[in-house]
């Protein structure tokens, strides 16, 4: 079952166009990857989607849902949550605070009385992220300092304490050692159970496993889709992207 | 999760300080303008230290909250009560209006916006002489008298009534902290950008934090009115903007102590500098550079960071000052 699907979605920057009419469908419980090299438009095509920037033309559809125009507050109460390429967390706040402003975010904000540590559901669904994303020992430390592996980790956190139905992940293992690549791919397999999932990567090998579906995106354009499998033996593909031809 | 009902420690340390503060002083007035301007700054770091909003004419609500009081005292003769509420709701109104159409830029030009704005509410203070008594000021209110033998023209009376409403601010200010929308503002402050994706109407919660923050702000306003039994047209001008900034980040900007200590030492420092020179503007300046040079956490801010270091050397959870 379909659960986001984009009608020709269109996004020009002045003399650019950034996304050139991409249909694109995401299943339910599906984890979907979209690769492409740089500047095919893999950002952009997902800050349409969570609503950073409108598009120039086209539409988003979310569970039989026109959210188009929606602000990016409003796309995030539709359950659709999004992860970042460059780390977007709150600096000077434990790591705790972190997760619980996130998982906080739909229920609670105009209480201006009751103390949090109160509030047992947003603690306990933390405290969840929490564990799920190893960091249980970080628990009070200041975002800011964690190290950078383990940033990478709330930063997904932060997308998950919002309980979304669909998850944007931009580049998630943008930055890490092989090692820490291979833990964050675990996590995203772990956390892919119940939940749909856009990724957007760019390292091929990492992807190839864990991916039900593939799609390709060259210069603002599906270029191919599929299962790994084929995306592998596609010549196209091969040879704007695989071919060793990264820009 | 458990309750933590428990009293901070620094009210155990802030508390009797205060409440022996106007036998500490020079002199009891003094005490009385460090609660009121305690008060100010503590509205005024819930828009800079929490929301991160740095407004750049928090004297508009001050005056407003000064002038209205003192008309209501002086022309209606309406009960204190009355008259403060009435300083409030004046200030809360123009914090409505002025926080609207500032919001819609952001950083310097919403500081710029807020500049503009407590600029013309000076001029219009100085324009509407019969009203506001121009560059001379509102004088001639009279003295605030309660039930229970509670005269406010005596210093030290009025020094524990503002002493029981600065409590009960505190407690409020407190409370809304560490309240989910506490946590909200935090979190614009630290990153509005990610608070919107996770579905925080972050224009609404700057909106509203604008609003709470110039309720306190005319309040202390009010308050300043009634203590002084005077409003000088300064309370609207540009040293009132620049001094609640001073206050706020010497004494530790998104510290909740950190404005009372920030009034203390700013209130104390002037006493004290312009019995030993005429321009003691020359010293305070020069403190507040050093303060912004190597301190810029302020007093609380420096000893928050130094008792969460201690407990995560200890492995245990940081308190706040």
């Amino acid at each position: 079952m379909k659960i986001l699907e984009t009608k020709e979605l269109t996004k020009s920057f002045g003399g650019l166009t950034a996304v050139a009419g991409v249909n694109y469908q995401a299943n339910q419980g599906e984890l979907s990857t979209i690769i492409g090299p740089n500047g095919a438009g893999k950002t952009t095509f997902f800050n349409m989607i969570a609503g950073t920037f409108p598009p120039t033309s086209g539409e988003i559809w979310f569970r039989g849902e026109n959210i188009t125009h929606l602000p990016a507050h409003e796309v995030s109460r539709k359950s659709i949550a999004r992860s970042y390429q460059i780390i977007n967390i709150f600096p000077n706040l434990t790591v705790f605070e972190n997760l619980r402003i996130a998982s906080q975010s739909r229920k609670v904000t105009y209480n201006f009385w009751k103390d949090v540590e109160e509030l047992e559901d947003i603690n306990q669904k933390a405290t969840k992220v929490l564990e799920t994303m190893m960091l249980q020992d970080r628990r009070e430390t200041l975002a800011a300092s964690l190290p950078y592996g383990e940033q990478r980790h709330l930063e997904i956190g932060i997308a998950l304490a919002t309980e979304p139905e669909l998850l944007l992940m931009d580049e998630p293992t943008a930055g890490l050692t092989p090692d820490e690549t291979i833990r964050i791919m675990e996590l995203i397999q772990t956390i892919a159970r119940g939940l749909t999932i856009i990724l957007v990567a760019h390292d091929m090998d990492v992807v190839m496993r864990v991916s039900d579906r593939i799609t390709v995106l060259h210069q603002g354009k599906i270029l191919a889709e599929g299962k790994p499998g084929d995306i592998q033996k596609n010549e196209e593909v091969q040879r704007v992207y695989l071919g060793g031809q990264r820009y | 999760m458990k309750t933590n009902k428990k009293i901070e420690w620094p009210y155990w340390v802030h508390v009797p300080i205060l409440i022996l503060l106007p036998f500490i002083c020079p002199y009891s007035a003094l005490a009385t303008n460090i609660l009121i301007y305690g008060i100010f700054a503590m509205g005024f770091n819930l828009l800079l230290g929490y929301t991160g909003l740095l407004s750049f004419g928090h004297a508009s609500f001050f005056g407003l909250g000064a002038f209205t009081t003192g008309l209501f005292l002086l022309k209606l003769k309406t009960h204190v009560g009355v008259a403060i509420a009435a300083g409030v709701l004046m200030a809360t109104l123009g914090g409505v209006v002025i926080g609207y159409i500032s919001l819609k830029r952001r950083e310097v030009y919403f500081a710029m916006l807020t500049l503009a704005f407590s600029q013309l509410l000076f001029f219009i203070g100085l324009q509407m002489k019969d009203l506001t008594g121009g560059d001379n000021g509102l004088a001639g209110i009279p003295i605030v008298k309660l039930p229970l033998g509670i005269n406010l023209g005596r210093p030290l009376h009025s020094y524990y009534f503002m002493f029981v409403i600065f409590i009960v601010v505190s407690y409020f200010i407190r409370r809304l902290l560490k309240s989910p929308f506490g946590k909200a503002m935090q979190a614009v402050r630290e990153n509005e950008n990610r608070a919107t994706s996770c579905g925080y109407n972050t224009r609404r919660i700057k909106f509203i934090s604008f609003i709470l923050s110039t309720l306190i702000s005319g309040l202390s306003g009010s308050l300043y009115c009634i203590q002084l039994r005077f409003v000088p047209l300064e309370t609207l001008g540009l040293n009132t903007n620049g001094e609640v900034i001073f206050m706020t980040l010497i004494g530790g900007l998104g510290t909740f102590w950190g404005p009372l200590v920030g009034s203390s030492v700013f209130l104390l420092l002037i006493d004290l500098t312009s019995k030993i020179i005429e321009r003691w503007e020359l010293i305070v300046g020069l403190v507040f550079i050093g303060f912004i040079m190597f301190l810029n956490r302020g007093i609380c801010g420096l000893i928050e960071k130094a008792r969460s270091a201690r407990k995560q050397r200890r492995g245990a959870p940081a308190g706040s000052v």
